[in-house]
């Protein structure tokens, strides 16, 4: 597998990022560096291998549903950066 | 003489005996600042008022014979990805340039009730991804044994402030190596305890099957003080594991008689610098003469940790990090069109090229058609890794090798290359994967730089890893070599 400069773009937009023409060049060389390392695990069998999901075999944790203090609104937002109303402020979602 | 020279149990009698004040430790720590740390680059943010205002209140607390905490009147420096209520909190990151967090990490909780002073925030690579320390946003750490290398990453504003005598102890998180291979580059003890051990609650995520934190020391009895004080379930962290913390200052008994040692021939082969290698092997005569034994293994999984660990790593990120979104914390792109607008370009504006790239690397890694090819493949390998491990431990006590194949770099040399930076992990991410704990402690300098020797041990046993670093340490004088600043 080797990705282009077209799977750079539709994987930029899912990150919500964005590149210049030559931010996504280099990515998209670098990114192939990476992933035809990468394909050295194509070498391993894995058929029957569990994959690990939690490394020290963690069961589910649970607690009573009970309410707990939280935080303040003030300090919640003490770090927005618009906000309105105890809110916090962004563009129009909806026109 | 620095008073950092001194252990924890020797300050401890000396501000007892009323020979020493907090406020004298604390100001050593901020003159050596003042007169070093422009060249090294440790510090992102210091906290000088509140931690003056705290050694008063000690001293205070000393003189009217109140208890005292394990980690009484230590100058400490917090990695800047660990979050301290009112300080600054930036993971090095343009994108929290200003971020000033509004509650305290269990850990930073547990180092005030322990009596320790916060002296400020480290640097370190940007959101703890790279090892170097050439990722800061902000300036990289330059490597108190030669400035023009790197001091390792992404703890290395950590070790460089206790390898340059800034700190008496700092905190560090270790993804992949992240504590363990500054250690090693900058000449201290690093610990990774176990997956679980130390609570993650405050630590800005990275990899979340990965992440621990750790202290980084001088020596390794420091080492078991500080993990004394920071071990423990947390309920704020579901990942913690809830298990009885034993003593570990009681397990420093010097004694390895018997003990049986395994040297994984994948750590010591190719790729494997020859002068860091001999350190090695003469670490592990020092070993040998206290009574241990040691024999040649294999963890034959070893070439595909870091292929494992890049696909694992970039994936956790590339979530973990969709949280950075510009709507309640940190950069917020100006004037944009829309909500959509407003992601992409606050998310652009704030993340540096390393960080982009393992979102980049970890979006596709998980994207529709790719997850089974990469993430899941990936997961499966970590498997197979974590058996290498669980089969050498049926019959050896501990797992002994280099903690980096070679010394600290040259800063700009590997920059372009991020494979080959990559590489620089190979020793420590099969053990990160595997979730057991590790210490690199110093075993020597090569060429003028020191060498670590890792010490990995079965999960849970910090207490056996603590006990061997301790007897190796207490038989050879590296750890008492310094930097000429």
């Amino acid at each position: 597998m080797s990705i282009t400069n077209q799977d750079v773009q539709h994987v930029a937009k899912l990150a919500r990022l964005n590149f210049t023409p030559e931010e996504e060049q280099m990515l998209t060389e670098q990114l192939n560096a990476i992933l035809q390392y990468a394909e050295k695990l194509n070498e391993l069998d894995t058929d029957g291998v569990e994959p690990t999901t939690h490394v020290l075999h963690l069961s589910n944790v649970m607690r009573e549903d009970e309410a707990k203090d939280s935080l303040p609104i003030e300090k919640v937002m003490a770090n927005a950066p618009e906000e309105e109303d105890g809110q916090f402020k962004v563009p129009a979602v909806l026109d | 003489m620095s008073l950092f020279n001194h252990t924890l149990q020797e300050l401890h009698n000396k501000l007892h005996a009323k020979e020493l004040s907090v406020q004298e430790l604390v100001d050593q720590s901020f003159q050596v600042i003042a007169e070093r740390d422009e060249r090294i680059g440790a510090f992102l943010t210091l906290n000088e008022e509140e931690a003056r205002n705290t050694a008063r209140r000690l001293d205070d607390k000393l003189a009217s014979g109140q208890p005292r905490g394990l980690l009484f009147g230590l100058p400490a420096g917090i990695k800047d990805n660990i979050v301290t209520e009112g300080l600054r909190t930036t993971c090095a990151s343009q994108f929290l340039a200003n971020f000033n967090p509004v509650y305290d990490a269990t850990v930073t909780r547990k180092l005030r009730e322990a009596d320790a002073v916060t002296l400020g925030k480290l640097n370190m690579d940007e959101f703890a991804m790279g090892g170097s320390n050439e990722n800061s946003s902000f300036r990289p750490v330059r490597n108190p044994w030669d400035l023009d290398r790197v001091p390792g990453g992404s703890s290395g504003g950590s070790a460089a402030a206790v390898a340059a005598g800034e700190a008496y102890f700092t905190l560090g998180s270790d993804t992949g190596g992240s504590i363990r291979q500054p250690a090693s580059y900058c000449g201290v003890v690093g610990l990774k305890p176990t997956y679980g051990l130390v609570s993650r609650f405050g630590l800005v995520a990275f990899a979340s099957s990965l992440d621990q934190i750790g202290p980084l020391t001088k020596n390794v009895e420091d080492s078991a003080y500080v993990l004394q004080a920071i071990a423990g379930h947390d309920h704020m962290d579901s990942t913690s594991a809830n298990v009885d913390i034993p003593d570990y200052l009681s397990a420093l008994t010097g004694d390895v008689r018997g003990l049986r040692i395994a040297v994984p021939k994948e750590y010591m082969g190719e790729g494997v610098d020859p002068a860091v290698k001999e350190k090695i092997l003469a670490a592990l005569k020092v070993l040998e003469d206290l009574g241990a034994v040691w024999e040649e293994v294999s963890l034959p999984h070893t070439e595909y940790a870091v292929a494992t660990y890049y696909l694992l790593a970039s994936s956790e990120a590339s979530s973990n990090l969709a949280r950075f979104d510009g709507v309640r914390y940190g950069t917020r792109a100006d004037h944009a069109g829309s909500l959509i607008d407003l992601y992409h370009e606050s998310r652009s504006k704030g993340f540096g090229p390393e960080v982009k790239r393992r979102i980049m690397l970890g979006t596709y890694a998980l994207s529709s058609g790719y997850y089974d090819a990469y993430y899941l493949k990936a997961q499966k390998a970590r498997t197979l890794i974590k058996q290498d491990f669980d089969n050498v431990f049926e019959n050896y006590d501990i797992i002994i090798g280099p903690t980096a194949p070679t010394t600290a770099f040259k800063l700009g040399s590997q920059v372009d290359d991020p494979l080959t930076m990559y590489l620089n992990d190979i020793l420590t991410i099969p053990v990160s994967l595997a979730g057991v704990p590790a210490i690199s402690v110093p075993c020597g300098l090569a060429d003028g730089l020191p060498v670590g020797l890792q010490i990995i041990g079965k999960a849970f046993d910090e207490s056996t890893v603590l006990r061997v670093a301790h007897a190796y340490e207490q038989n050879t004088e590296h750890h008492k070599l310094q930097p000429k600043l």
